[in-house]
């Protein structure tokens, strides 16, 4: 068991430098309701423990140079894929680890590791969402190289993950042509909390109802500052687009 | 359901509370939601009595409050109450709106005993 954070897992004593160090908390009293006890002001956020844990990767990640990409997108949207044609295009050029985000199985950390690239798969089991402990935990696990990339894929879901932070530099959410256009609506938290979107699988649009321009502007609306690549992982249309602004992202970062 | 997960925050909140504030028993917890939060107060419901369930906040009273989400009109500066994410500017109809309250998700406070 963690010693410190008491999170039951038996990680390396490594992972330690992750426990977060408990803030102060500030309270009031209030003795007003003295038969039917009294009341205590908290006025404490609900994610504050994964934000401070959050905070404290974004510290170690700017210490180290890691450069960290957040993938959300429903199931199928076709995230591994991208992960994999993106590993291709450029493990020649920087380091890269992977965080694979599922409720079970190790395949998608598999499919990372056949391209030669170091991977560790998080199985979140009942839980719908990575949490910023968990990653913690991953990238010690991984020891993720500085002055690198790391990509960490969530739970196919696009819901819950929109609200918990990883500590990453940006939430990039993927969506693909064979879902509806509208889903920018549907599931606006998710594009509100995304940097960028990508509208994959640009190959398939002659075949399918997608109305591209409608789907940006339903984006937008949700989200008036997220930049857009149109691309195909799978047939590598516009694929520069997308590594260019990985590699533009993570100079300007440096 | 990250309800699930929020809630389970919550009770550690709590017991985190329970030796510097000296209670032993929760009675009531309010929390305050945004309108633009993605959490559903009654799916919050739904799970509080399960979660609670052998914590000091056993068979505690939960109370929600929503706060209503304004946004700020990237085009002519004015705020308004919306509803979602989505919605435009009552004032001009501009589609871009900043949202500048709604999006919180808090334990707001406690009765004790």
């Amino acid at each position: 068991m963690c010693g410190i954070c008491g999170c039951g897992s038996t990680e390396p004593k490594q992972a330690h430098q992750f426990v977060l160090s408990h803030g102060h908390h500030h309270h009031q009293h209030d003795h007003d309701e003295p038969d039917t006890g009294r009341m205590v002001k908290i006025e404490q956020e609900l994610l504050g423990k994964n934000n401070a844990y959050a905070m404290q990767n974004r510290a170690y990640f700017k210490e180290h140079n890691i450069f960290v990409l957040n993938l959300v997108s429903s199931p199928g949207a076709g995230k591994t894929t991208l992960l994999v044609e993106t590993i291709k295009a450029l493990k020649d050029r920087i380091p890269i680890a992977v965080i694979e985000g599922d409720q079970q199985t190790e395949h998608d950390a598999d499919r990372i590791r056949a391209t030669g690239t170091p991977a560790v798969q998080i199985n979140t089991g009942r839980a719908c969402h990575l949490d910023a402990h968990g990653i913690g935990h991953a990238v010690m696990d991984l020891g993720v190289q500085d002055n690198s990339l790391l990509a960490i894929e969530n739970v196919g879901n696009l819901v819950c993950p929109s609200s918990f932070d990883l500590g990453e530099a940006h939430k990039v959410v993927v969506l693909s042509v064979t879902e509806g256009d509208d889903k920018p609506l549907k599931y606006p938290d998710m594009f509100h909390a995304a940097d960028l979107m990508l509208i994959n699988k640009t190959d398939l649009l002659p075949y399918v109802d997608f109305d591209i321009e409608r789907c940006i502007d339903y984006a937008r609306r949700v989200n008036p500052d997220i930049q857009i690549i149109r691309l195909s992982s799978t047939k590598g249309e516009n694929f520069l687009a997308w590594t260019d602004w990985l590699l533009a992202q993570m100079q300007a970062l440096a | 359901m990250h309800e699930l997960s929020l809630l389970e925050n919550v009770r550690e909140i709590l017991e985190s509370h329970a030796q510097s504030q000296n209670f032993a028993k929760v009675t009531r917890v309010t929390l305050e939601i945004g309108k633009l939060s993605c959490v559903e107060p009654e799916a919050l419901r739904f799970g509080f009595d399960v979660v609670m369930k052998g914590s000091l906040a056993d068979g505690a009273e939960l109370v929600i409050t929503e706060a209503s989400g304004i946004g700020r009109c990237r085009q002519c500066g004015r705020q308004s109450v919306i509803e979602t994410l989505y919605d435009p500017c009552a004032a001009c109809g501009c589609p871009y709106m900043d949202v500048v309250q709604g999006a919180e998700m808090k334990i707001k406070d406690l009765i004790v005993i």
